[in-house]
């Protein structure tokens, strides 16, 4: 595989020094500082969807709405889900992504810089668009992050600028920037690898950001065309989804679903990337299984798609279309199944070393083996029938996009922070970090599948007293999630400004990245890597491109 | 050796096996009242899940837990561990048997769901079989009460014939077969201690069908998120012997339709009108036979 004559691209860059901290608040071309543009806005919207969060757990904490009305609790939640997708979780996975493949590849950039970057600055344009919505008058959406109509097209303003409307414009943003970077990830990493990395030499992160990204190039389009059509909804009168004017609401469901289930797996494929690197280093043992770990990420891109109605099972929906997505969602199971045996079996007779990158792996793969479950659950019909849009969904998802997807990115920021940085982390403060938000999750988030098996719907501002201790619990463990975001602001801001300075390679892991110095400069390579061995050589003592003492800069000593 | 790592292997998966079990039948505590022939199928599904999913959480957590345990590398030590790259035979036996357990799942989901049949057919299927439908329907000259359920932003009526309620009365032991109607937003019409949902659609009459078994006072509430006042939208469900429930609709019949009250419109009426928020206005309260106080 060759790259793409990328010099032509390097001359038109400005000669930044790479030490020139300004380059983070400009348009900047290059990969690695776009990532880190992506990990700390996304982090900024990270603690906005918190606070709103724990607005929610603060009402809840009591069975009456007596906190804030029911309209700011609406929007509270419908804002919390929007945030925390489309501004933190997404955007943050891009960061990483953006960071490791070119380093991880043995390409200088990504396939187009440019568009790199502009993909990352309708970021903070289309959260600008959302949070402005909570100042025009009748407030932010209130529909919930599904904004199923017809409930979505109520407009009780009678604005044309409402709430509703910034709210699927922003949605329609976001589409298309992620469609930009769909483009360029899958681009780059067909065309960028370097000399001898075919794609059974590919890490396994690498993998699962192309099955990621493929699927944000087929989802994303039916996502984006029915917010457009909602917006046309609302705002031009057409009726599309409307059924007082003839139109179908459960075409909407369609779909919305038809994108944002397979927008799970945008989100866990990349943490299944990631554990697929951390868990190595960390048990000293090659990932178990590589091809077939890499390949299930491929079938999971492929099933994704053909499981939406699962989301639908208590809708407007047949009962032949409920049997054919239970068997096709159950599916799921296997290959994920194969990844999660083959990460157990990679740590089993290792030689662990739990410091916090690790304890942040263990804690997120036992939280994902309690998600799947509970999803399998949920895939039943007969009992999906029961608990559907109650508090056992919310608990089943927050465990895969908290509990598994939040730690392993935590994870990752740990694992890659010196490599990003040049400095070394505290770890006490890590691993104070990591037991408050363990604790903090389960606290908050297991309390929710009792609630739901007794009934408890989702998205109500008040309940029957007999849900209280559950509720109450919750929402301490929701309060104990707030606060462990402390230690890790501490630790990142103030270790990227004193840290001790890193080696190349502190985790003495094996990656292309790991060859270059912490951080790697501009170009990455001064010659790229030429590749001889898969990723995973641990225990071998092999070594991994035929060039290691050429792919430094001479004069980027530090 | 080997002989001693079967048994050690073979005990372990037998004592969480016994957990599994004995967490299946636990499961049967976490839900509400079995009111309903429908619950106890899926109550019994769930149970069956959580022992499987009990034995798999276990069988991941111990190993896990076994090798943070025990497999740690001392202090000073920066060798690597074994290079095992992986084993075909096992990556295809734990492909293989997911892939069974999940036909396993989806065979007894199928069954079950088959046995409660509760959901009439759907628009998009009547066409074709409506004719067919009529004729079956005539032949059954089945046994079931009718009731039709009115639901708008934010408050529940049914109608039985000509007598109106706010509260869902239903005779014990008797299928009951509802016609779903909502007047503005997708609703969903959940009573937990029955295990059933369906979502109602505007624009769409959907038949749903269930049969209570155990008398008692029981919660409906709105699943679909429905706007403003959406958690207000609850009602009692109140199942009774058939007798009970003809004496009732007798009395409710007698009376004379008035306004009910409806938690929706009178937090609205206390709503102070300052502020930015704007909320849908709640629908007039039901005028009706019979109601309950909340």
């Amino acid at each position: 595989m060759t790259n793409i004559p990328i010099d032509a691209i390097a001359d038109i860059r400005s000669p930044e020094k790479p030490e020139d901290w300004r380059r983070f608040f400009g348009f900047s071309t290059d990969h690695k500082v776009i990532g880190i543009q992506y990990i700390v806005t996304s982090f900024l919207f990270f603690l906005i969807g918190g606070v709103l969060a724990m607005v929610i757990r603060g009402e809840l904490i009591t069975p009456e709405s007596d906190l804030v009305d029911r309209t700011v609790y609406n929007s509270m939640f419908t804002m919390h889900g929007t945030i925390m997708l489309f501004l933190w979780t997404f955007p943050v996975l891009l960061g990483l992504s953006n960071y490791l493949v070119p380093l991880m590849i043995g390409a200088r950039d990504m396939a187009f810089p440019r568009l790199n970057a502009v993909a990352f600055w309708m970021v903070p344009v289309f959260g600008i668009i959302l949070m402005a919505s909570f100042f025009v008058p009748g407030g932010s959406s209130q529909s919930g992050w599904w904004a199923y109509p017809p409930a979505s097209l109520q407009n009780p303003t009678g604005n044309i600028v409402n709430g509703q409307f910034l709210w699927l414009l922003a949605v329609a943003i976001s589409g298309v920037a992620s469609i930009m970077g769909a483009i360029n990830f899958v681009t780059t990493i067909f065309r960028m690898r370097t000399t001898g990395m075919t794609w059974f030499k590919m890490p396994v992160f690498v993998w699962a950001v192309l099955a990621a990204q493929i699927i944000q190039l087929f989802g994303l389009p039916a996502l984006t065309a029915g917010a457009v059509m909602l917006l046309s909804d609302l705002t031009f009168g057409t009726s599309f989804f409307d059924p007082a004017k003839g139109g179908d609401p459960v075409l909407f469901q369609h779909f919305f679903w038809f994108y944002s289930h397979p927008a799970v797996y945008v989100i866990i494929l990349p943490v299944f990337g990631i554990f697929s690197e951390i868990f190595p280093v960390y048990a000293r043992k090659p990932l178990f299984g590589y091809k077939f770990v890499a390949v299930s990420s491929l079938i999971i891109t492929g099933l994704s798609a053909t499981v939406w109605v699962h989301h639908m099972f208590a809708s407007g929906t047949p009962d032949w279309m409920r049997m054919f997505f239970m068997a096709t969602s159950m599916l799921i199971s296997v290959p994920t199944g194969i990844k999660v045996f083959a990460w157990v079996a990679t740590i089993w007779g290792g030689k662990i070393k739990l410091n916090t990158p690790m304890l942040f792996g263990l804690g997120a793969l036992v939280m994902f083996v309690f998600a799947g479950i509970t999803g399998i659950m949920l895939a039943a019909v007969p009992v999906d029938i029961h608990v559907n849009n109650t508090y056992f969904v919310v608990g089943h998802f927050h465990y895969v996009i908290y509990g598994a997807t939040v730690l392993g990115i935590y994870a990752a920021l740990y694992h890659w922070f010196p490599k990003m940085t040049g400095r070394m982390y505290s770890e006490g403060l890590g691993k104070l970090h990591f037991i408050l938000t363990f604790i903090g999750t389960n606290a908050c988030f297991f309390p929710m599948h009792p609630l739901g098996l007794q009934g408890m719907p989702r998205r109500v501002a008040s309940y029957d007293p007999e849900f209280a201790f559950w509720n109450v619990i919750a929402s301490l463990g929701g309060f104990l999630l707030g606060i462990s975001t402390l230690p890790f602001i501490l630790n990142m801001v103030g270790s990227w400004v004193q840290g001790e300075k890193a080696p190349k390679n502190p985790w003495r892991a094996i990656g292309l990245e790991w060859l270059v110095s912490s951080p790697p400069s501009h170009e990455n390579f001064e010659e790229l890597p030429i590749v001889i061995a898969e990723p995973y050589g641990y225990g071998k003592d092999a070594p991994l491109v035929s060039n290691p003492d050429k792919l430094e800069i001479a004069h980027a000593t530090n | 050796m080997k002989v001693r790592l079967i048994l050690t292997l073979g005990t372990v998966a037998v004592a969480i096996a016994i957990i599994s079990l004995w967490m299946g039948q636990l499961a049967h505590t976490w839900l509400p009242p079995q009111a309903s022939a429908e619950s106890i199928l899926i109550d019994n599904l769930f149970s069956f899940l959580v022992t499987l999913g009990t034995f798999i959480f276990l069988g991941v957590f111990g190993t896990l837990t076994y090798s943070v345990l025990f497999q740690r590398a001392d202090k000073y030590d920066y060798s690597d561990g074994p290079h095992i790259e992986g084993n075909v035979k096992l990556e295809i036996i734990w492909t293989a048997i997911p892939f069974a357990l999940v036909i396993w799942i989806a065979t007894y989901s199928y069954q079950i769901y088959d046995q409660m049949s509760v959901l009439g057919p759907m628009e998009h299927v009547h066409m074709m079989a409506s004719a067919e439908a009529a004729n079956t329907a005539d032949v059954e000259v089945e046994d079931k009460e009718n009731i039709e359920v009115y639901s708008r932003q934010w408050a529940w009526e049914f109608h039985y014939g000509d007598v109106t309620s706010t509260e869902l009365h239903l005779p014990n032991n008797k299928r009951v077969k509802l016609a779903l109607h909502s007047a503005d937003v997708i609703h969903g019409f959940y009573i937990p201690a029955f295990r059933l949902k369906q979502d109602i659609i505007p624009g769409r009459v959907i038949d749903f069908e269930f049969t209570p078994i155990r008398e008692g006072k029981y919660r409906l509430r709105d699943s679909q998120y429905s706007g403003t006042y959406f958690a207000t939208m609850q009602t009692n469900v109140v199942v009774q012997s058939p007798e009970d429930y003809q004496q009732w609709l007798a009395d409710a019949s007698s009376n004379v339709p008035a306004t009910s009250y409806n938690r929706a419109a009178s937090e609205y009426a206390k709503r102070p009108v300052k502020g930015n928020w704007q909320t849908v206005i709640p629908a007039a309260p039901p005028v009706v036979n019979y109601s309950s106080p909340n």
